[in-house]
């Protein structure tokens, strides 16, 4: 009896420190079978599910592109919509395996809460207001209402700025994106803002998007990139050269149509190393060697995923800007794979 | 091992003899008993030497050091100083404040509303009646977030824009969708000074009287009219103050600006929702309580007031009430709990309570533990509180009752 007691004692204790010990996320993501992506609850062109049911945007494009590498099909992701404030909590305590959720690296993020991987979007923060305000510029917002987004980087941007520029202003925030959006809409404040990429996306949500625009300041950086845990290597490898390789096709000029004829006839060196016919780049990650030619043909390069979900040709009408390719004057650029 | 355990249970005056000492109930029980501390113990160290552990390798810092670091975000109620390079412990601070300005404010209009209500369902007033049953059975029954959402969205969303405000008297208040704003009282010279002076002086002159008038009630049974005499007291004597001091008050209305009104005093909406919400909701789980509490009283306890001459109102005040409210107190005071935690669903709607604000400082800082662990303290200790001057209160209603 009593040992029973003992053994059930030290049972539990036992069970509580296995929990803790993590193996590698690659490996614990290929003996479960499927990826856990942690996206945005829905932002249009960055994650967003349709009326299907199915997840679409930049951000969730990129968690196929890393399912597509693992597993060679894009289809085996899971995702956690997350809040603004539910998202470096939900990486840390290991719910998600990545977090590609329109979030901004900044340094305190990289060293305390995880590891970026890359920057999918170059964005910065920007204003928008009613066109009925008259107003053609942030520097005349002085004492208007703002509404924000809680826990992110906008909230300590506008501080700044606002304080910058002496000009005083009043806060209204919430913790879902809905709410923002809804008193915004209905004038519980004079401005909204967010990053300069959201601002555009939530304008297709109020009632006459025309009635709005956004001011022509952008008064931050904010580099949106993939993000995971740190401390593991391997994972975070797998990650980042997913990104890059997104990016090294566009360059290469390999995107989903053509690579199958590139891996059948491309002389080039740089199109054999990055779709596996030479070396074993993949297979030096914990991947196969067609790992970037999955990613490829499963979603695309860099520049079909931006046009696809936020392009000119989307209801958003991005421009590539900064995030064209370096060699067309952008900040886009993946180290050589050699 | 066997001789020692032999020696001990000899000293067991009590112990059936020929019993083995682990079939001996007394030595059974205190072996459970410790092995029970012990797999408790154990479980409590093995969660917080894992968390530890865990935390140590994903490169999570911890501990309580990030307070004191710069917030650097703003918040939009601020009822004590947060400077613009204030820290995050600060910020929680701000938000412990605000939670508590709202369960304060909904614990009294709770309290009153709910009173009201209760007293209302058990009227002979067949129309007072169903309206109380109506509110008691409608507002219990939804949801209190639906509730927050509604006073928020459905009422406070449709008020004018700033430009268009509502004026209920106009020049003076101005309501809109950014809140209510209500003109700032100035005293001048030593007026303000002079009604704090004469308040004070009321409170004391009352709570003498009051004592005085107990005495001579139990030595010669004269009554003394004190409620109006406090009420005179406690008009009069602040107002003279007031006219001693200079006579000088000034109110300063809200002011049109580009975007809003500036200047008076401005009430957030979300504040206003939350208030509402929340006091109005819980009012119809106290209007339950004090159904129940006026019902717990014998019929004969009011026969017998009648009998000796107490008018309806005597009868009310000074036998069914303070037997009543034995039976209220407790239950009360869980829904004053209940309200306070319930406030924690300001995050909704934006208003900075100590869930909100410490979200943001969890988020912004990555320290969720540290803050998961601060949240859950504070309202541990201000339900504690709560708990210990209900407790104190009720201790006295039961011995005034004997």
């Amino acid at each position: 009896m009593t040992n029973k007691l003992m053994a059930a004692t030290f049972g539990v204790a036992l069970a509580a420190s296995a929990t803790g010990a993590l193996a590698g996320t690659l490996d614990d993501v290929k003996a479960k079978g499927f990826l856990q992506c942690g996206v945005n609850t829905g932002l249009a062109g960055f994650s967003i599910s349709d009326s299907k049911g199915e997840w679409k945007g930049l951000d969730s494009d990129f968690c196929r592109a890393v399912a597509a590498a693992i597993f060679g099909d894009p289809s085996k992701v899971k995702y956690t919509p997350l809040s603004a404030k539910e998202r470096f909590t939900a990486l840390q305590s290991g719910e998600i395996d990545l977090l590609s959720r329109n979030t901004t690296w900044t340094m305190s993020r990289d060293t305390k809460m995880g590891k970026f991987a890359g920057v999918m979007y170059y964005d910065g923060q920007g204003f928008m207001v009613r066109k009925s305000l008259g107003i053609t510029s942030a520097k005349q917002l002085n004492g208007a209402t703002v509404c924000t987004q809680t826990g992110t980087t906008t909230e300590l941007n506008l501080a700044d700025w606002f304080r910058a520029n002496k000009l005083e202003y009043k806060l209204v925030s919430f913790e879902k994106d809905v709410e923002v959006v809804k008193t915004y809409d209905t004038g519980g404040c004079d401005v909204l803002t967010t990053d300069a990429s959201g601002l555009y996306a939530e304008r297709l949500k109020l009632v006459n998007p025309d009635e709005h625009m956004v001011l022509p300041e952008v008064i931050s950086k904010e580099p949106l990139g993939p993000m995971v845990r740190s401390g593991d290597d391997a994972w975070f490898n797998v990650v980042k050269w997913t990104y890059f390789a997104l990016v090294q096709a566009e360059e290469l000029g390999v995107d989903s149509k053509n690579v199958d004829e590139m891996l059948a006839k491309s002389d080039n060196p740089e199109v054999k190393r990055l779709l596996g016919k030479d070396g074993s780049f993949g297979a030096d990650i914990g991947l196969t060697n067609a790992w970037a030619f999955n990613i490829v043909k499963a979603v695309g390069n860099y520049g079909e995923v931006f046009e696809r979900n936020v392009g000119v040709n989307t209801p958003l009408k991005i421009s590539r800007g900064l995030n064209a390719l370096w060699t067309k004057g952008g900040l886009q650029y993946a180290p050589p794979i050699r | 091992m066997a001789v020692g355990d032999e020696k001990r249970v000899g000293h067991l005056a009590d112990s059936p003899p020929g019993v083995v000492w682990y079939n001996d109930p007394k030595w059974r029980s205190l072996i459970f008993q410790a092995l029970t501390l012990l797999a408790v113990v154990a479980l409590a160290w093995s969660v917080v030497h894992n968390t530890a552990v865990n935390l140590e390798r994903r490169h999570i810092a911890q501990g309580f050091d990030f307070l004191s670091t710069t917030a650097g975000f703003d918040i939009n109620q601020t009822p004590i100083a947060y400077p613009k390079d204030a820290s995050y412990g600060r910020a929680i601070l701000v938000g412990v404040v605000n939670t508590v300005i709202v369960a304060v404010l909904g614990v009294i209009v709770a309290t009153i509303l709910g009173f009201l209500i209760g007293i209302g369902r058990l009227s002979h007033n067949a129309v007072v009646s169903a309206i109380s049953t109506a509110y008691v059975e409608t507002l219990r029954n939804i949801p209190v977030l639906l509730q927050i959402f509604f006073w928020y969205f459905a009422v406070l969303g449709l008020a004018p824009h700033p430009r268009n405000s509502m004026q209920p008297i106009p020049g003076w208040v101005f309501v809109n969708n950014r809140g209510i704003y209500l003109p700032e009282f100035r005293f001048g010279g030593h007026s303000g000074l002079g009604l704090l002076v004469g308040l004070i002086v009321a409170l004391v002159a009352i709570w003498l009287i009051d004592r005085w008038a107990r005495r001579r009630q139990r030595e010669t049974g004269l009554q003394f009219p004190l409620g109006r005499t406090a009420l005179g007291l406690i008009v009069a004597l602040p107002f003279l103050g007031f006219a001693l001091g200079g006579f000088d008050l000034t109110l300063i209305p809200a002011k049109k600006s580009t975007f809003n009104l500036t200047g008076g005093i401005e009430l957030i909406p979300s504040l206003i929702a939350l208030t509402l919400a929340l006091s109005t909701y819980t009012a119809s789980f106290i209007a339950e309580v004090v159904r129940a509490g006026i019902l717990a009283v014998a019929h004969g306890q009011t026969e017998a007031a009648r009998s000796l001459g107490l008018t309806n109102g005597q009868t009310l005040r000074l036998v069914v009430v303070p037997q009543a409210m034995r039976v209220i107190v407790p239950p009360l005071t869980n829904q004053y709990l209940n309200l306070t935690k319930n406030s924690s669903l300001a995050v909704a709607i934006g208003y900075p309570d100590l869930v909100s604000t410490g979200g943001i400082v969890l988020n912004q800082s990555g320290q969720a533990i540290e803050v998961i662990a601060i949240w859950m303290a504070i309202y541990l200790g201000t339900s504690v509180l709560t708990s210990l001057v209900m407790n104190a209160y009720n201790r006295r209603m039961a011995i005034v009752e004997r």
